[in-house]
């Protein structure tokens, strides 16, 4: 067992007004559903797409966003499953993937103290 | 909100109220794909709203001018969060209700124009369902209502709804747009759908927004508003179990809705005040005269004309004259009844309506000309708008069979 990080990139926000509701309703089952099986440890939030970038020895500050909108990382959750495998397969139900979007799954490292 | 925003960024900046709107429910939507939908989605949506137009406000204050006589209050940070919070009490959001739904109603526009964009600005219709309401592509209606919403921004000021003289003489062009939504739904020319339950009920909605105000509740409001109820009250059986339409000869009377007629009526008594009679008490009269026969037979025909004849002098048109030829039919037999059709001025104006014919064609098959009665079924089955009349005027053809000699 292991939690992960899902970061959601890209994918079209908001496209019609109509089509959002559908989108929005598909990503309320998903949850639910990994919440129902006990995958879901917290639901995480949305991100602005705006941002500032701090680089450099002297912290020079520049203004996102840094990639392409399509790799724009738009939210966040986190999940328990029990490994690397099993976890980026709870996210091949995620609704991004539908309109061009994409997870990312990573480890959290833990340090068994 | 776009109602409120507007009153906040002025008429001028109306593309921007609808932006903020659209943004507002935007981030809304991406929240609740990960939180769950909050309990009170409208609220959380107003709220958003109100942060996004702080927001906006405090951004452009340099770059954009806002409302005139707000202007002040917002230009410094002092005031403007409270001048925000003020705007956004539910007593300031009906006022800016009704104040958007007088503007909307510029005489500069015509009243189709002004109808959408009273569907669109206070009734929060998209583009697609003004659209759908008014049997027309959604580029079409986008492009007119974009072309309205130029010619309410050049006037320049939101209407001032404290001003008594302007606001009456306004007020009917208002009630009129209501009306217009509602017949629109109740019996539009939709081929889709001969009733559209959405349109009726946002009309209601926006008469009693109108006469629950303190400066709309002038009688015919109220008398509006009991049409509204009265004529919906009928709703559930205009269509019968096999989706066909229904006409108010055989309507399953059970089907009516008794809570509508009951406040119909409530609306119908609070409007008995004043002098003004408008063409809105005589129509609740006549519809509650209707909701008031327990069947067909029992109906107070009586009552009925002499009220369709008030309405031919306070408003006559060639629809109120064939309503009263009908009526007239029902209580002096059908020759009296085609007489009275007959006797209509402006005749050619109820060409397209297939209701004259169908009504000529019912008259004749009384008296027993069936012959006849089918070529006006026929004449009327041409001009039919949609499945379901056409259903229905096909049934009345076949019954002209029946007893054909």
């Amino acid at each position: 067992m292991g939690e992960f990080l899902y970061l959601y990139r890209g994918g079209q926000r908001s496209p019609s007004p109509e089509q959002s509701q559908q989108i929005m309703q598909k990503w309320l089952a998903w949850m639910k559903e990994l919440t129902v099986s006990g995958n879901l440890k917290d639901p995480g939030q949305p991100l602005e797409l705006e941002g500032k970038v701090v680089k450099g020895k002297s912290a020079t500050v520049t203004d996102g966003p840094f990639a392409e909108a399509k790799d724009l990382v738009g939210g966040f959750s986190l999940v328990v499953a029990d490994d690397l495998a099993h976890a980026a397969k709870l996210a091949g139900g995620c609704p991004i993937l539908e309109v061009d979007g994409c997870v990312e799954v990573r480890p959290v490292m833990k340090m068994d103290m | 909100m776009v109602a409120t925003l507007t009153r906040a960024f002025g008429l001028h900046n109306l593309a921007l109220a609808e932006d903020v709107v659209q943004d507002a429910f935007c981030r809304a939507l991406e929240v609740w794909k990960l939180r769950g939908i909050p309990e009170n989605p409208s609220a959380w949506l107003m709220k958003t709203a109100k942060n996004r137009a702080v927001d906006v406000l405090r951004r452009e204050r340099t770059a954009l001018t806002f409302a005139p006589d707000l202007g002040r209050l917002l230009q410094t940070e002092w005031t403007l969060t409270n001048a925000v919070e003020e705007m956004f009490d539910p007593i300031g959001i009906k006022d800016d209700q009704l104040r958007m739904m007088f503007s909307c109603c510029h005489p500069r526009l015509s009243a189709p124009a002004q109808v959408m964009l009273v569907l669109q600005l206070v009734g929060g219709f998209g583009a697609r369902e003004v659209a759908s309401a008014f049997v027309s592509s959604p580029a079409a209606v986008e492009k007119r209502l974009s072309r309205s919403k130029k010619t309410l921004a050049e006037s320049g000021v939101l209407f001032d709804i404290a001003d008594a003289a302007d606001f009456a003489l306004r007020m009917p062009v208002v009630q009129r747009a209501l009306y217009l939504i509602f017949s629109e739904g109740y019996h539009g020319a939709s081929p889709h759908a001969v009733i559209r339950t959405d349109l009726c009920c946002e009309s209601i909605r926006l008469a009693r927004l109108l006469a629950e105000h303190p400066l709309g509740a002038v009688p015919s409001s109220l008398a509006l508003c009991a049409l509204m109820y009265l004529d919906a009250a009928r709703l559930p059986a205009r269509l019968d179990a096999g989706g066909d339409l229904s006409s108010l000869f055989d309507q399953d009377r059970s089907r009516w809705d008794r809570g509508m007629i009951d406040e119909g009526r409530a609306w119908l008594d609070r409007s008995a005040t004043g002098t003004e009679l408008s063409r809105y008490h005589v129509e609740a009269a006549i519809a509650a005269a209707h909701a008031a026969a327990p069947r067909f037979e029992a109906t107070d025909w009586t009552a009925i004309v002499s009220l369709y004849d008030t309405l031919m002098e306070i408003s006559p048109s060639p629809v109120v004259a064939l309503n009263r030829a009908i009526a007239v039919a029902q209580l002096r037999g059908p020759q009296t009844g085609l007489e009275a059709l007959d006797a209509v001025n402006d005749r050619d104006r109820l060409a397209r309506y297939p209701f004259y014919y169908a009504a000529r064609g019912e008259l004749e098959l009384r008296r027993k000309n069936n012959a006849i009665a089918r070529e006006h079924f026929a004449s009327a089955l041409a001009l039919a708008r949609n499945p379901v009349e056409q259903r229905f005027l096909k049934k009345r053809i076949e019954a002209c069979a029946c007893g054909a000699i």
